[in-house]
């Protein structure tokens, strides 16, 4: 079986600078992988590249096998959901219709059906009927996380979805994530926590200037060569009750 | 689902409460023998006052309001943003610049001439907005791009009045920038009747993609549903409703801008939903406006878009300082 994701020796340019520089990266079925790595990484645009929203100089990106570049509109729709970081909603729609936004093939009602059911999956419910511009940030994230779900695709896109969270709401939305692989689903999630990155996901993948500095199971991935060479920090791995822990400070003191 | 539906219908039932108003109020008094005479034969004096004054003229003032509505609605959508409307982007400009020109030209013997360059000026802006709209994605930037659009029509239309030769010319330039429905007729109202169709069904098409892109543009781009395809149905009805708009009416501000704010929340904010509702209260509005205008004891007849804008742009303000309290702008 194919991977529901690969992302190819992708190089990508955005005006002169080179974003992507011979980026690979697949995930498959059931696997939940982070992409960590400094501001400017390439991490927002390798999600973007997977998806078919930043054009390519060379490489392919594909979707179940499948460049997406060959991919109508719709197929891409179905087969990635994509939730961005920006987390910004036009209108003051109710919650409830932001969510059915995730299902636009659907009828009017199937739609809210599934809508409903994501918003009480992210501990939304309640919140169906309101206004999104009344909403607290940590409110609409939850929100558009429910919308990504109700799209129902194999693989979904995350970036950076817990930036401006308190602790609950970060937790919360690396708990639904975690649960969409162990359903079967694919979920590729850019983060900057390395704690949580460590313990939600299955790999890391470890960007720096564009390229791919390793690959591997989390705590192997953020080793202390990595996180000095990459990350700029002298950090040790604790393992604690629930889990690695990261203690680390900074190496060069300004 | 109901409750759009009884907005809809309350709308409607409204345009019809100021059609009839505006069918028995006007300049000629009539008793109600002669209304009964009117509606017995049309061919009547009385007849010819109702039905080939007030109703063409009553049906035009709904159909310009409603495509003004429609776009401002559509495009409000497309650029997620509360301030745009044909006028804002050059639309209404460049329809008004081709029918300026062909007035001074002498079109205006020839009848559907002036009418005609206005719709072109119109398409082109359109076009001239999707070639843009497909090279730029930022909303801001089709923004900007519009206002030098209007800017540099209105420069030219100056310039049109500048080197007219004939004072005549330019005085009916100036009668017709000033927006109006006086004295239009049925033929009028089979110029913009079918535009306003046209639009109607191209817009509806968009419906769909404008909801989506309450999301922001990269989550919508990647929803599965075309925004490329959505953008070119939106601006093709934006520009063929505001096109028909202005060959018929001259250019009315300020329609465009508020309908869509009075019926927004209403729909709870839906770009999509808003579409009908807000052509509905365009026209009402426009209907009423003109109805006031000619009931205002002026000795000259005040022209609709005076009005309008007269009254629209505090009322507008109004709107936005309310809005921008609730709801940022």
């Amino acid at each position: 079986m194919s991977a529901l994701l690969e992302l190819d020796s992708v190089v990508a340019r955005m005006g002169a600078s080179t974003v992507l520089d011979g980026v690979s990266v697949s995930v498959g079925a059931g696997e939940l992988v982070a992409l960590c790595g400094p501001n400017g990484a390439g991490k927002s645009s390798a999600i973007r590249a997977a998806l078919g929203l930043t054009p390519l100089q060379s490489g392919a990106a594909k979707l179940g096998g499948e460049d997406v570049r060959r991919l109508s509109e719709r197929e891409r729709g179905t087969r990635a959901a994509y939730l961005p970081q920006e987390r910004h909603i036009a209108w003051n729609l109710p919650a409830i219709e932001v969510a059915a936004l995730g299902a636009p093939f659907l009828t009017g009602d199937a739609a809210l059906q599934r809508a409903r059911a994501a918003l009480d999956e992210v501990g939304a419910g309640h919140l169906a009927e309101r206004g999104v511009a009344e909403m607290s940030g940590g409110e609409r994230a939850r929100v558009l996380l429910a919308r990504a779900l109700v799209v129902q695709a194999p693989l979904l896109l995350a970036d950076e979805p817990i930036a401006g969270l308190d602790p609950d709401a970060q937790l919360l939305v690396l708990e639904r994530l975690r649960a969409r692989a162990d359903a079967g689903g694919g979920v590729l999630v850019s983060l900057h926590d390395l704690t949580l990155a460590a313990r939600i996901a299955d790999r890391v993948v470890v960007l720096d200037a564009g390229r791919v500095v390793v690959d591997a199971a989390p705590v192997e991935a953020l080793s202390s060569d990595v996180l000095r060479s990459v990350f700029g920090l002298d950090g040790v791995w604790v393992e604690a009750s629930d889990g690695p822990l990261l203690a680390a400070r900074r190496l060069l003191q300004v | 689902m109901n409750r759009h539906l009884s907005l809809n219908l309350g709308l409607a039932a409204a345009i019809l409460l100021a059609l009839v108003g505006a069918a028995l109020f006007g300049e000629t008094a009539l008793s109600a023998a002669q209304y009964g005479q009117a509606l017995a034969d049309p061919a009547s004096g009385p007849g010819e006052v109702l039905w080939q004054v007030r109703a063409p003229r009553a049906i035009c003032a709904l159909m310009v309001g409603a495509a003004l509505g429609l776009a401002g609605a559509v495009l409000q959508g497309l650029l997620r943003n509360p301030l745009a409307d044909p006028g804002v982007l050059g639309v209404s400009a460049t329809a008004a610049l081709g029918a300026a020109g062909a007035i001074v030209l002498g079109a205006a013997a020839i009848p559907g001439l002036v009418e005609s360059a206005a719709l072109i000026g119109a398409a082109l802006a359109g076009l001239l907005l999707v070639a843009i709209a497909a090279r730029v994605r930022a909303p801001e930037a089709l923004i900007l791009f519009g206002v030098a659009l209007s800017s540099f029509a209105g420069a030219l239309t100056a310039l049109i009045f500048n080197l007219s030769p004939s004072p005549i010319a330019s005085a009916e330039v100036m009668n017709w920038l000033l927006g109006s429905v006086q004295n239009r007729s049925w033929i009028d109202v089979a110029w913009v009747a079918p535009a306003l169709a046209v639009a109607a069904v191209f817009a509806a098409g968009a419906s769909p993609g404008l909801r989506m892109l309450t999301l922001g543009e990269e989550a919508a781009r990647a929803s599965g549903l075309s925004m490329g395809r959505m953008r070119v149905l939106a601006l093709i009805a934006s520009a063929v409703a505001a096109g028909a708009a202005v060959a018929v009416a001259g250019v009315i501000g300020f329609v465009g801008l508020a309908a869509p704010h009075l019926v927004r929340a209403a729909v709870r904010g839906d770009p999509g939903r808003l579409l009908l509702p807000s052509a509905l209260a365009g026209g009402l509005m426009l209907v009423l406006a003109d109805l006031a205008a000619r009931l205002m004891p002026t000795d000259q007849e005040l022209k609709l878009g005076v009005f309008t804008a007269l009254v629209g742009a505090p009322l507008f303000a109004l709107i936005a300082w309310r809005a921008a309290r609730e709801w940022r702008l």
